[in-house]
């Protein structure tokens, strides 16, 4: 299903700061904003949601640690105990640091991956940008069309007040 | 003191409190774009001959190195200096050495993120690559250390045909080997997941061929949407956050192999920080001296300016510091405990026949960074150049003088020995060190030395003032806009 979408290009920080907020407050739906590095403030100027991230993260460091624990105790005081320098089988405080690496290595490695299938990256992915220049220093606005009220020619005043270099509507595959 | 210095001083403190945010950390009033271009000409353009000049050298020591490396897995470790009582000597002081330097990448770019500390975007990606090298020559000596280090993979805990036997958990041996299996990893990831942003803009700079193949393989499609950004920044935290106790921990645990011994001189509670401290300081100083050659040879000036020398340089003074007071500390609880053999191993080590270590040592680590306290010193760029090879010497002096001295007297006086390295010894620590620049020299060549992302979210163009650190937040902006509506 294609969708119309209003697409309004930035220089300058400030600028998408401001169009993004004007455009939130007038209800308009932002699609997306493309940017070249992560501008501070700009996902709550959007109003777009936080990141889930941080739940994964902290569940698979819980696995991590859990499984290491179990493991230690498995291995050093069920499957095979040996006696190393008269140290109980299940050396609980000695088994702390190796739980501690396997923890970090369980949410680290795992956020990363989170973040490649939440954000659908993968190698070698054929990037899709709206407009050029995004990844070097243009920032760019997509708002979507959603009815008949959309005015564009409103729209369009509002991004030249911020200085837009470019506007354009086109229609867009919605994903 | 009279009035007026008095109030002139208390000007320079206002001046001081105004100055970090209002001079740009990046010089020469750059764009965006002028950083996506300054950065990616030095990949796009033909190598230089000093470059190639560099890289053979490099490449050369490397070689030299990796025949030592083959001689001795061929032979057996035997052809070592050490012996039945320095039984640890050359191979680990060199690994403690390099898995220091390996500190200072996550450092600069997991702690001083969560510092927020905008001069790290300067410098973390290079320090990062650095960190990933050093790990890896780290690695080589633990692997050469085995003795038959093909059956390297005895230390992972994989069910095999032998019982199962596991791997005893309560070794500091098997903790190392998960700390700086995982560092590596870490970092790694941490390192990649950085560049992703700057493989999309050389991505879409390159023309068709191979490079843009290569990039936008590895640059996952990406294409700055912001959506993404928010969770790639989530990413980042998270991972800061994770990597930061992971530094603590990784050189924690490395001192642990020494700690949780009963040898004088190495069982102390006070090793940890003391190992965390010096392993910082070293990296610290080795990064200064690659991005001082980077800086010069590349023409990063506008990048890596006096003000980031000078941050790190009081990092340098910090830990140093903090080096110079645990060995101070060392001394006097030797001297406080009553215990002989301890007392004996300190003394022995100031005054015995090793004690030009002990003196090298503590004139590289203690009195020379002592300079840095002046400012002229730390905007002198040689001079600064000059200490961080001398912090280097001093730290790699520091591990030897911990591990030879404590062993090679021991318990019993009749097993008393010496230990000198030998010509394969050297030669490996020299092909560790070609395998270092090696590595640093290739990923100038082919990878952003600067992270271009990070840099652009730092400078003054687009910005009608420096974003402050506790600038208003959205959340009051709004309301204040709120307001202003209301009322009109």
């Amino acid at each position: 299903m294609s969708r119309r979408v209003f697409l309004s290009v930035h220089e300058r920080e400030e600028d998408i700061l401001g169009v993004a907020r004007a455009a939130r407050r007038r209800g308009l739906k932002i699609v997306d904003i493309f940017a070249p590095y992560a501008v501070h403030g700009l996902d709550q100027a959007a109003g777009f949601r936080p990141s889930r991230l941080p739940i994964v993260c902290f569940l698979l460091g819980l696995l991590g640690a859990a499984f290491k624990v179990w493991f230690e105790f498995w291995t050093s005081a069920v499957d095979w105990p040996i006696n190393v320098g008269g140290k109980p089988w299940n050396s609980l405080p000695a088994f702390v640091p190796v739980t501690f690496e396997v923890m970090v290595l369980f949410a680290g490695v795992g956020t990363v991956i989170a973040l490649f299938i939440s954000a659908r990256l993968w190698p070698g992915k054929q990037a899709t940008a709206s407009f050029p220049g995004t990844t070097d220093d243009r920032f760019a606005l997509v708002i979507e069309e959603e009815d008949a009220a959309f005015d564009p020619g409103a729209v369009r005043r509002l991004c030249e007040q911020f200085n837009a270099v470019h506007v354009e509507e086109r229609e867009e595959e919605a994903v | 003191m009279g009035g007026t210095p008095m109030r002139r001083k208390g000007a320079g403190i206002m001046a001081d409190a105004q100055a970090p945010l209002r001079t740009p950390w990046i010089l020469g009033e750059k764009r965006p774009i002028d950083v996506s271009n300054d950065i990616c000409a030095l990949l796009e353009r033909k190598p230089t001959r000093l470059w190639w000049a560099a890289l053979l050298a490099s490449s050369t020591v490397l070689l030299i190195g990796m025949l030592a490396i083959g001689y001795q897995m061929a032979t057996g470790i035997g052809v070592w200096g050490v012996n039945r009582t320095v039984g640890w000597a050359f191979d680990i002081t060199n690994f403690v050495f390099w898995i220091g330097i390996g500190h200072a990448g996550t450092l600069i770019s997991a702690i001083l993120f969560l510092f927020r500390q905008k001069w790290r975007t300067s410098v973390n990606r290079a320090a990062e690559a650095m960190t990933l090298f050093a790990v890896m020559c780290a690695g080589l000596f633990p692997l050469i250390h085995m003795g038959r280090p093909w059956l390297f993979f005895w230390i992972f805990p994989y069910p095999n045909y032998r019982g199962p036997l596991w791997v005893n958990f309560r070794s500091p041996l098997v903790w190392d080997f998960f700390a700086i299996s995982t560092y590596f990893t870490i970092s790694a990831m941490f390192w990649y997941v950085g560049l992703i942003p700057d493989l999309a803009t050389i991505r879409d700079r390159a023309k068709a061929g191979l490079r843009k193949k290569i990039m936008a393989f590895f640059s996952l499609g990406w294409n700055g949407s912001y959506r993404t950004w928010i969770r790639y920044e989530v990413v980042y935290l998270l991972l800061a956050g994770l990597a930061t106790p992971l530094v603590v921990s990784v050189h924690t645990i490395v001192s642990w192999d020494f700690a949780t011994s009963i040898i004088p001189g190495w069982h102390t509670t006070i090793f940890p920080p003391y190992f965390v401290a010096g392993a910082i300081f070293s990296g610290f100083a080795m990064v200064l001296t690659l991005m001082l050659i980077a800086r010069k040879v590349m023409g990063l000036e506008d990048y890596f300016t006096l003000r980031h020398v000078d941050a790190m340089c009081k990092i340098i003074i910090v830990t140093g510091s903090i080096v110079g007071l645990a060995y101070l500390t060392e001394f006097f609880t030797a001297a406080y405990s009553g215990n002989p053999y301890e007392q004996f191993v300190f003394l022995n080590r100031a005054m015995g026949p090793y004690a030009w270590a002990y003196w090298i040592m503590v004139t590289c680590n203690v009195v020379s960074p002592q300079l840095l306290w002046f400012r002229r010193v730390r905007a002198n760029l040689v001079a600064v150049f000059a200490l961080s090879i001398v912090v280097n010497i001093g730290m790699w002096f520091e591990r030897f003088v911990i591990i030879v001295t404590s062993l090679h007297r021991d318990y019993l006086p009749s097993s008393w020995a010496d230990y000198t390295p030998t010509l394969i010894e050297i030669l490996t620590l020299l092909g560790t060190f070609g395998l270092f620049f090696t590595c640093f020299i290739l990923f100038c060549r082919f990878l952003p030395v600067i992270a271009i992302a990070e840099v652009k979210g730092v400078l003054t163009h687009g910005r009608s003032a420096p974003p402050l650190p506790h600038s208003q937040s959205d959340k009051t902006r709004h309301a204040s806009e709120a307001f202003e509506e209301a009322r009109t």
